[in-house]
């Protein structure tokens, strides 16, 4: 089947307007009962004004996120081989799609151990008693350097998370050493939670590494418990965004490169999410960024849609 | 000789009676067979909520198959447990 993306947004920092229009196909192809072919590429076009005026250009740039051969070997342990997201922390893996997560901007430590990587992976969950459930990542990642879609640094690490089913949090921890260059480590911790019988749900992130450390938080709450316009109330969601980052030992330029802040930094944002349609939503949000190299007002409007098509003979039974 | 038949047949009507209630007939099992699915798709909705939940809402219906795919897409994506899997995947495509 083909899934995934696509989004239109206007990103103004700092009074800099970006127009950014991407599409992230994901396609799966089930093998079996036991076999699982996934892969998701993404196409994003970022264009803005150049400073001394003029139209708006850019570049569009295409990533290959994942493309992964996944054989489910039994109820506790999945193998997986190819290119992966690399599974440190939870937004890589689970919030990164536009259409999931509620804050558009990446969280500032996004950078820190994430992204792709290319070899083999084990991971599973399984219950350890009736009221927790222990999932885990362990993985071994080759450099790669020969195409700057498929690049990934050579390095191991794992996750293990605790998810407590009846208070609905999870809990867990994430470690990754680099194979290569200064041979640094990298450790993080992450929560969500979503309290049974409020319409709210909570992440967060803590990371560090010899580039930097910081830790968010972000919450979004469904307005379906106000007793008025219960029809718009319930489409309608407010979200919010508290982070900070603290420069590592890597310069400036280096941190640009990485995408990592160049200076300390903090940043609040809180934004609306409107659900048009099933897998349609309308986004507008407003942040604040304090930095020692300047602060600077972040403004988000846009539209984000999930798509899914079956493929072949699927979609008839 | 009347209050022996009378203990006869008192015997033989319990007897039956718990004979019936051994061997299943079709209604009952039908009946059962409907809680226990109740049962499973209520189970299915508290485990999608608990574990799907965590990161977005539900989505609409899909086909059972392109169901199935998704499903196992998510067991690898968010390392959900088999039960767990099995359990929302009869709820999504009920």
């Amino acid at each position: 089947m083909l899934s995934g993306s696509a989004g239109y947004f206007n990103f103004v920092t700092a009074g800099q307007n970006q127009l950014d229009a991407q599409i992230n196909p994901v396609l799966l192809l089930p093998l079996g009962d036991r076999w699982l072919i996934e892969t998701r590429a993404e196409f994003e076009g970022a264009f803005q004004r150049p400073d001394d005026g003029g139209p708006y250009g850019g570049m569009v740039s295409k990533n290959l996120d994942y493309a992964q051969v996944d054989y489910i070997a039994n109820s506790d342990l999945t193998v997986t081989v190819g290119r992966f997201l690399t599974p440190f922390g939870i937004f890589n893996e689970r919030l990164y799609p536009i259409w999931i997560r509620s804050i558009q901007q990446d969280p500032l430590i996004l950078p820190i151990a994430t992204g792709s990587s290319d070899g083999m992976m084990l991971r599973g969950g399984f219950p350890v008693n009736a009221k927790a459930n222990l999932n885990y990542a362990v993985y071994v990642s080759a450099v790669s350097t020969g195409h700057s879609n498929l690049e990934s640094d050579r390095n191991v690490g794992g996750r293990v998370g605790f998810f407590l089913p009846g208070p609905r949090l999870e809990v867990g921890a994430s470690w990754q050493k680099l194979l290569q260059d200064e041979r640094s480590n990298a450790f993080g911790f992450h929560f969500a939670w979503q309290p049974v019988g409020l319409p709210l749900s909570m992440h967060g992130e803590y990371a560090r590494s010899n580039q930097g450390s910081g830790y968010w938080v972000d919450g979004a709450y469904r307005l379906s418990q106000l007793p008025f316009w219960r029809m718009a109330m319930r489409r309608l969601e407010i979200a919010g965004r508290a982070e900070q980052f603290f420069s590592g030992q890597i310069s400036a330029d280096e941190a640009e490169d990485l995408e990592l802040p160049g200076a300390n930094t903090r940043e609040g944002e809180f934004g609306l999410n409107y659900y048009l349609h099933d897998g349609l939503k309308a986004v507008a949000s407003y942040g604040r960024q304090f930095s020692s190299d300047g602060n600077a007002n972040l403004w988000t409007v846009g539209i984000a849609y999930r798509f899914a098509f079956p493929l072949g003979r699927m979609g008839a039974q | 000789m009347a209050s022996l038949m009378g203990i006869l047949a008192v015997a033989s009507a319990l007897w039956g009676a718990a004979s019936s209630a051994k061997s299943d007939s079709p209604n009952a099992t039908a009946v059962r067979s409907a809680a226990g699915a109740d049962n499973m798709r209520i189970e299915g909705e508290r485990r999608f909520q608990a574990n799907c939940g965590r990161c977005h809402a539900a989505p609409h219906k899909f086909p059972p198959r392109m169901m199935a795919t998704i499903v196992r897409h998510m067991r690898v994506r968010a390392t959900i447990t088999d039960e767990d899997m099995r359990l929302v995947l009869y709820y999504m495509t009920q």
